[in-house]
């Protein structure tokens, strides 16, 4: 892979958590690349590092923990975690987006969505309220939303799990970013909306030619959605390569077991 | 959060008729206070050599000691203890907004040294670092105004604490700061706003509790100097002659209690409005 075309370079990331005293490292020397544009997925399970990756990226630490980042994060030719703090917050939300696992927390309860999503557009352009409120309406058009000039005085609580995901989907590409990571986007919604949330993501990615880092537990969600995979555990990336090859001869026997633990459409009993 | 608001239960239907009441109680009183000087029959401070009347057409609460209209005494009276009690409740609720919002969002080193001052200031009680204070700096208005804030700060700001570090773990707090936005924005915007029932229960209370001491500590003779007329120093020159007078003691106590009530009543209805308290 050609190191020139990579947007995002990551070298030896480790990230060490102290709590009480007690201090354990839950990624331990990941490395891997994404390219402009492109699609990469990570795929693991609970607790093998695959978010605090993500959150490395965006050097965000999980509230009320102290978290210490070693290793380097390259993106686009800058190291992220040597910048301030006040540098981050033009990284956050401009470069680099992010959307969350559970819609249903992840609005303010108490602001229109119209509003939080002209906060984002105004922070990040700096133009007027008008402009921005006509910028809000045109993402809520553009992830879906019907009728997005009067929606976007309702509050959270008027839209359902789905809805909401694309709300936060739109306040993510407000401005366009270069990679947009999705942490479990589609863990906590129904199965039929989660395939229609994966679609609107491929969607958004082809439209505003964004990378896209997608985390799941979940190797069905990512098929047909990345070009290449890592498969984490422990901290590690143990598996790493395209995605067709990953899925028709996988190396490591955790991710046989992963894509054995799919499940599929077969006689009832027989799957299980 | 959304779910807890959207029921209409019964308890909600209740407050909703305190609150209403409270604040017709509040709006009285506050008229009274505004317009006093138009209301009121007399010169509060103009002597007459009828002194210690009964109930008259001309003095319907009689008059006092040195023949001073009762009733128009306690309405320029009002003013003084009420002008004291918002004005002192206003600076503790400001105070204890920004300590205990840096307290919890910061938290840290920080939120140590905050809550260890306040707690100095708790361990004393109201009325002798009231008397401290006021010995100190005189018996002034401005000086019980602060005293007062300093007193009430503490309470406040850990009732702003306590939420505010719960919210601040909430998942729109993560998701604004993963979009750029910046610290100061979000304790005011995503975190701040999550809090304000239970700050608005605390303030209606501190209102009542506050009525309270500055009459007290008026009663107590440390509050503005005479002869402006204030609750606590009418409920203080009448105590003297109460047998012979019995309405320039029960005036002024009958204004506290009002006073006293009409926050309490407000308390409890947005408490029962806002469902503060059974999370």
């Amino acid at each position: 892979m050609a190191v020139a075309e990579s947007l995002l370079r990551v070298r030896d990331l480790t990230a060490q958590f102290t709590t009480r005293g007690v201090t354990s490292q839950v990624v331990q020397g990941v490395s891997f690349d994404i390219a402009a544009g492109e699609a990469v997925g990570f795929v693991g399970e609970s607790g093998s590092g695959k978010s605090v990756t993500a959150r490395a990226v965006m050097r965000l630490a999980p509230e009320g923990s102290s978290v210490r980042w070693g290793g380097a994060v390259h993106f686009r030719g800058q190291n992220l975690l040597q910048l301030e703090e006040r540098q981050m917050l033009d990284v956050r939300g401009r470069r680099i987006a992010m959307v969350f696992q559970d819609p249903m927390t992840s609005l303010n309860p108490v602001m229109t969505v119209g509003s939080q999503i002209d906060d984002m557009v105004r922070r990040h352009t700096g133009v007027s309220r008008a402009a921005a409120r006509r910028r809000t309406v045109d993402l809520l058009g553009l992830v879906g939303i019907r009728d997005p000039q009067r929606r976007a005085n309702d509050y959270p609580h008027h839209f359902s799990g789905g809805m909401r995901q694309r709300v936060l989907i739109a306040i993510a590409v407000s401005c366009e970013p270069d990679l947009l990571i999705a942490d479990e986007p589609t863990t906590a919604l129904d199965v039929t909306v989660q395939a229609q949330i994966l679609r609107l993501l491929m969607r958004l990615r082809q439209e505003l030619g964004m990378a896209l880092m997608l985390i799941t537990h979940d190797f069905g969600v990512i098929a047909g959605m990345v070009e290449r995979v890592h498969v984490m555990l422990r901290g590690e990336i143990v598996e790493a390569g395209a995605i067709d090859s990953v899925f028709s001869d996988p190396q490591h026997v955790y991710t046989r077991a992963l894509l054995d633990a799919v499940p599929r459409l077969t006689t009832p009993g027989r799957s299980a | 959060m959304a779910e807890r608001a959207s029921a209409g239960a019964p308890g909600r239907r209740g407050g909703q008729v305190l609150v209403a009441l409270g604040l017709l109680m509040l709006t009285g009183m506050v008229v009274m206070a505004v317009f006093g000087p138009l209301i009121a029959p007399f010169n509060p401070s103009a002597t007459s050599p009828d002194s210690l009347a009964g109930p008259s057409a001309a003095h319907w609460l009689g008059t006092d000691s040195i023949g001073r209209d009762v009733l128009s005494r306690l309405i320029i009276g009002g003013r003084t203890t009420l002008l004291i009690t918002f004005v002192a409740v206003t600076c503790a609720v400001a105070a204890g907004l920004v300590l205990g919002l840096l307290s919890g969002y910061v938290g840290g080193m920080l939120d140590e040294v905050i809550m260890r001052a306040l707690d100095v200031v708790f361990a004393f009680p109201v009325f002798l670092l009231a008397i401290a204070v006021v010995a100190a700096l005189g018996p002034t208005v401005p000086n019980l105004i602060l005293t007062i804030a300093i007193v009430y700060t503490p309470t406040m700001a850990r009732v702003v604490r306590g939420p505010v570090l719960s919210v601040k773990r909430w998942d729109h707090v993560e998701a604004a700061r993963s979009v750029g936005v910046s610290e100061f924005a979000i304790a005011t915007r995503h975190v701040l706003p999550m809090v304000v029932s239970p700050i608005l229960v605390q303030t209606a209370l501190t209102l009542a509790h506050t009525i309270f001491t500055v009459t007290a500590l008026s009663f107590l003779g440390i509050g503005p100097p005479p002869p402006d007329p204030n609750w606590g120093g009418m409920l203080s020159e009448a105590r003297q002659f109460m047998e012979l007078a019995p309405l320039t003691v029960i005036g002024p106590a009958s204004a506290i209690v009002f006073a006293t009530l009409t926050f309490i009543v407000l308390a409890n209805g947005l408490r029962e409005m806002l469902d503060v308290g059974s999370r």
